[in-house]
């Protein structure tokens, strides 16, 4: 299993906002643990879907510079449950990003197809704020290794077809 | 004109409810963060960024919760604060009751002195 939780970026306004969809799958393996004959999306994994979208927001604000890690939940609330075939949609905001930290929120919305004329408009789903940590410059001096864990092939593909430069490092400082 | 110690308790209690998720209740002047109120390192930066929302001040990285003493080895010896550790603290944390602590200054006792009393004293200087 790949650690991946967008399938697509649909919007990306560096520095600023960010928005996602998720597509619910049962071919993804824990939902026939999640639960036996019921499957449901864990929350936890909606959170850290969302925190991937923010956390690449952010990420890229810095060039890919920063090492970038989910440090908090600092608030969520969920107002129903995700199954397979359902569309998942993260719209998160940048509300700050400093040298050590930044803070995003973000709303989750929700698309459940039907075959029969039912009400497949998006719906509420959730809202939560995430709080990010810039390690290098929160773990007194401890050190951690060198280039970015986070730009993986998968993760760059997810760029490439949002951004004009395909999430390439860029040589010049021009969209830090 | 500066704001009562009442107006800067109920804005820090607002701010802590809040960034740690602890009932209203449970934030009383002596309640220790880390101790009573449960906050970890990242809850630190959360409580500082918040705190400079909520009255509109900007607190100096360190000023409010003091770094790099613990890792300066002229301030630390067996696990407790040396006399000019302790004099280095007195200094950086005017906002801080440190009675108690100086009887027994060992170094897992430091997080006893971020009280939310310390908080309110530190802001009502910033706001005076």
């Amino acid at each position: 299993m790949r650690w991946i939780w967008i399938d697509r970026f649909v919007k990306f306004v560096p520095g600023k906002s960010a928005q996602a969809v998720k597509n619910v799958s049962l071919a993804e393996e824990h939902l026939h643990d999640h639960f036996p004959g019921y499957p449901v999306m864990p929350a936890s994994l909606i959170i850290e879907g969302v925190a991937q979208t923010a956390g690449l927001l952010i990420c890229h604000a810095s060039n890919f510079d920063e090492k970038v890690v989910l440090a908090k939940v600092s608030r969520v609330e969920f107002e129903g449950i995700a199954l397979p075939g359902d569309v998942l949609l993260y719209s998160v905001e940048l509300e700050t990003i400093n040298e050590q930290f930044a803070v995003a929120a973000a709303e989750v919305s929700i698309i459940s197809p039907h075959s029969n004329n039912g009400n497949d408009q998006p719906r509420h789903l959730a809202s939560m704020e995430l709080m990010f940590s810039h390690l290098d410059h929160n773990q007194a001096g401890r050190k951690f290794p060198d280039g970015n864990f986070i730009l993986t092939d998968a993760v760059s593909s997810l760029l490439r077809e949002i951004l004009p430069n395909g999430g390439e490092k860029s040589t010049d400082n021009s969209s830090g | 004109m500066a704001m009562s110690r009442e107006e800067i308790f109920s804005r820090v209690k607002e701010t802590l409810v809040e960034a740690l998720g602890v009932d209203e209740d449970e934030v009383v002047g002596d309640a220790t963060l880390t101790g009573d109120l449960g906050a970890e390192s990242i809850d630190f930066l959360d409580i500082v960024f918040r705190l400079e929302k909520a009255f509109n001040i900007k607190i100096p990285r360190g000023e409010l919760f003091p770094e790099n003493i613990l890792n300066n080895p002229s301030f630390v010896n067996d696990k407790k604060l040396t006399d000019s550790g302790l004099a280095e603290l007195r200094k950086r944390m005017a906002h801080a009751d440190l009675t108690e602590f100086e009887k027994n200054p060992e170094v897992d006792r430091i997080a006893e002195l971020f009280t939310v009393d310390a908080i309110v004293r530190y802001i009502e200087s910033k706001t005076a």
